[in-house]
């Protein structure tokens, strides 16, 4: 029977569950055990594993991924925490240099099952540092994994595929969507994989994370004005799958993509290459980007202008439209 | 609390005195009233109060001059107005408006006042510590005889940057003052859970800087260490390093639940609450009457209600113009 819980709690669930099944995860971070987290995606969790499983670390993101490159080499399964996206940075240099690169440098000998969990975008009033959306950074480091989940039930799933996986994932929460509800349960649909999340004719509209429920609201309302969307869940964002995307773009000719992070040279950008390329006979418009504007975060008073919203998105699909 | 801070003094004259204490309950004042505004929704976004730490900022800026340079963190309230950012610019910033030092695009965690030279409040924890080191490197190459300042907190000391910096100040002898606020907690994680060594003050000395404790309740004592360690950095001595022993009394911001922190080791500390401290100590020296604290204290609440006031009459910055400083806006260079 699926549970309803919000996706915050999902994830709780799927680490829980993910140390309970394998002795060699661990997890850590700053203020994740006792504290159970700054979102408490980790509560409880040091309480019933011990401190050896669920561990507070100190202030020292670039610490926290290096030790987990040891750890990971020795067969463990690394879970760190970072607290906000603003916050990876000084781990930056480990996860580019060190992470992604250690498969390939050992020749395969040495696999890296480390997951990076980042709580990332915007929506609660935050300011810079605590609102970014520093996913291309990642994609575009080769040996690196990125997903996203949208809501409860991929948190869920996606938290302990993750964990599952010998690739070093870096793991992207929506955390403005941390207090939505939804059904949770486990499915075995693959962690690499986009997934259709509302079928329609007229329009294609990519999105991830935080924006998938910015898109389906905008196909309901595209809906009542006689629009029949499609809206992908691209949930993987390296590798991208983008084998539905093509195939939903085939079928209604136009393609929007929507993110939170600045367009400049954004997921977006590949995407549209990447559509342009394999499906340019069926396009009646070019694929149009709704993202973030190239500006740093803004103050919490204006984040609504900068989050693309519902309007934006029929914006952009009435564009594909009228071209 | 550990140990016995290394500097206790009872230093300054009663006009100073009272200028201490009028800027200790200024902040104090305008920290509760942050509250209320937090309360009420006025003010958005993440907010960290310096209650409790208020003769660290006081007692430190107290030993600066305007020519010197000040580089802070995300708990930085306190900071700009000890600097003499003004109250109104704060609480506008505050309020995310225009006329906010940062026009109202920083917020509670991104003071900035160039024209103070106060270079911001920093929600990257260390991110500060590099530009300091940066500051002092550039007025020792021009050959200004300024000092930079520069706050963080006990938990910047695990980050690498800290380490990094200590060593590139220490090594070339750069006029930077580190103050260390060590108010035991990084968030949630005691001194003694994130730190191997928790004698700070010993582990800079091991830099090869002149480093030491101080008493970060006790203003006058903070204002001691300062001026002694101004003067050396000053003199071309290299940096120096004073460890501000201090307690935030309030949560590690407004979403915390602060059930980390044992109510009785908080209750102990609000026993040398840093306000309360010199009060007495300047009531006991026939310095302070009943009245002249209402006084005080109607004064800067007055400045209090006023900055809020200007922060309301404030607009905010069109949406239009968020895409400006994004570069340079110098001709030539676009
Ligand atoms: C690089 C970085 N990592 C994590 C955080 C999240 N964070 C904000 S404040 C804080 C604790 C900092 O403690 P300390 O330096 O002692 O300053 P205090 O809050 O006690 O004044 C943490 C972990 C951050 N802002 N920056
Ligand atoms: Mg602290």
């Amino acid at each position: 029977m699926a549970e309803m819980m919000t996706l915050g709690k999902a994830l709780n669930a799927g680490l829980r569950k993910a140390l309970e099944d394998d002795p060699k995860v661990v997890i850590m971070g700053e203020d994740v055990g006792k504290l159970g987290g700054v979102f408490r995606i980790t509560d409880g969790l040091q309480k019933d594993f011990g401190e050896d499983r669920v561990m507070d670390t100190p202030l020292a993101e670039s610490g926290i991924v290096g030790t987990a490159v040891g750890l990971a080499i020795r067969g463990y399964r690394p879970v760190c925490e970072i607290q906000f996206d603003g916050f990876v940075f000084p781990a930056y240099n480990q996860i580019v240099t060190q992470v992604a690169k250690m498969h390939y440098r050992s020749l395969g000998r040495l696999r890296l099952p480390i997951v990076i969990r980042i709580p990332y975008g915007g929506g609660i009033g935050a300011v810079e540092h605590h609102s970014e959306s520093p996913e291309a950074y990642f994609s575009h480091t080769p040996g690196l994994k990125v997903v996203t989940c949208s809501n409860p039930s991929d948190a869920y799933t996606m938290i302990q595929q993750a964990i599952r996986s010998d690739d070093p994932v870096v793991f992207f929460e929506p955390k403005r969507r941390y207090w939505e509800k939804g059904e949770v349960e486990f499915s075995d649909f693959p962690l690499h994989a986009s997934r259709v999340v509302r079928e329609g004719t007229d329009a294609t509209v990519l999105a991830y994370g935080p924006m998938v429920k910015v898109a389906t609201d905008a196909a309901s309302a595209a809906a009542e004005d006689g629009r029949s969307l499609e809206v992908i869940d691209l949930r993987t964002l390296s590798p991208l799958d983008l084998g539905p995307v093509y195939a939903s773009v085939r079928k209604t000719g136009r393609c929007v993509v929507v993110h939170e992070a600045p367009g400049n040279l954004g997921l977006g950008a590949e995407i549209a290459a990447r559509v342009t390329e394999e499906c340019f006979y069926s396009l009646e418009a070019p694929v149009l980007r709704v993202a973030g504007y190239d500006i740093p975060y803004p103050a919490a008073r204006v984040e609504e202008e900068y989050l693309p919203d519902l309007d934006r998105v029929l914006d952009a699909v009435d564009r594909a439209f009228g071209w | 609390m550990t140990r016995t801070p290394t500097v206790a003094a009872r230093t300054a004259g009663p006009g100073q005195r009272l200028t201490l204490l009028r800027r200790m309950l200024l902040i104090r004042r305008f920290e509760e009233r942050c509250v209320e505004l937090y309360s009420a929704a006025r003010i958005r976004g993440f907010m960290h109060l310096y209650i409790g730490e208020e003769a660290v900022a006081t007692g430190v800026m107290a030993a600066l001059t305007p020519d010197d340079a000040v580089v802070s963190t995300y708990r930085e309230h306190g900071h700009a107005l000890a600097r003499g950012v003004s109250a109104d610019a704060v609480m506008a910033e505050m309020f995310g408006r225009v006329d906010g030092c940062s026009r109202g695009r920083g917020g509670s965690m991104h003071l900035f006042d160039a024209g103070a030279r106060f270079y911001g409040g920093n929600a990257i924890v260390g991110g500060g510590l590099p530009i300091a080191v940066g500051l002092a490197l550039a007025d020792a190459l021009t050959g200004r005889h300024a000092v930079t300042a520069c706050f963080f907190g006990d938990g910047a000391v695990a980050e690498g940057e800290f380490h990094e910096c200590l060593n590139l100040a220490a090594l070339w002898r750069l006029p930077v003052l580190f103050c260390c606020e060590n108010n035991q907690y990084a968030m949630g994680t005691a001194l003694d859970r994130a730190q191997a060594v928790t004698d700070l003050a010993h582990r800079a000395g091991s830099y090869g800087m002149t480093a030491r404790a101080v008493d970060g309740m006790d203003v006058e004592a903070v204002v001691q260490a300062a001026r002694q360690a101004v003067r050396a950095v000053r003199g071309g001595h290299g940096p120096r390093f004073l460890e501000l022993q201090t307690y935030r009394f309030r949560a590690h911001s407004m979403y915390d639940s602060d059930r980390y922190r044992d109510k009785a080791e908080i209750a102990r500390w609000k026993l040398r609450d840093p306000i309360e401290l010199l009060c007495a100590r300047m009531r006991g020296d026939g310095q302070l009457e009943a009245a002249d604290l209402a006084g005080l204290d109607a004064a800067v609440t007055a400045d209090v209600d006023a900055a809020v006031a200007f922060a309301e009459r404030s607009p905010a910055e069109p949406v239009t113009d968020l895409t400006r400083f994004v570069h340079s806006e110098r001709r030539g260079t676009r």
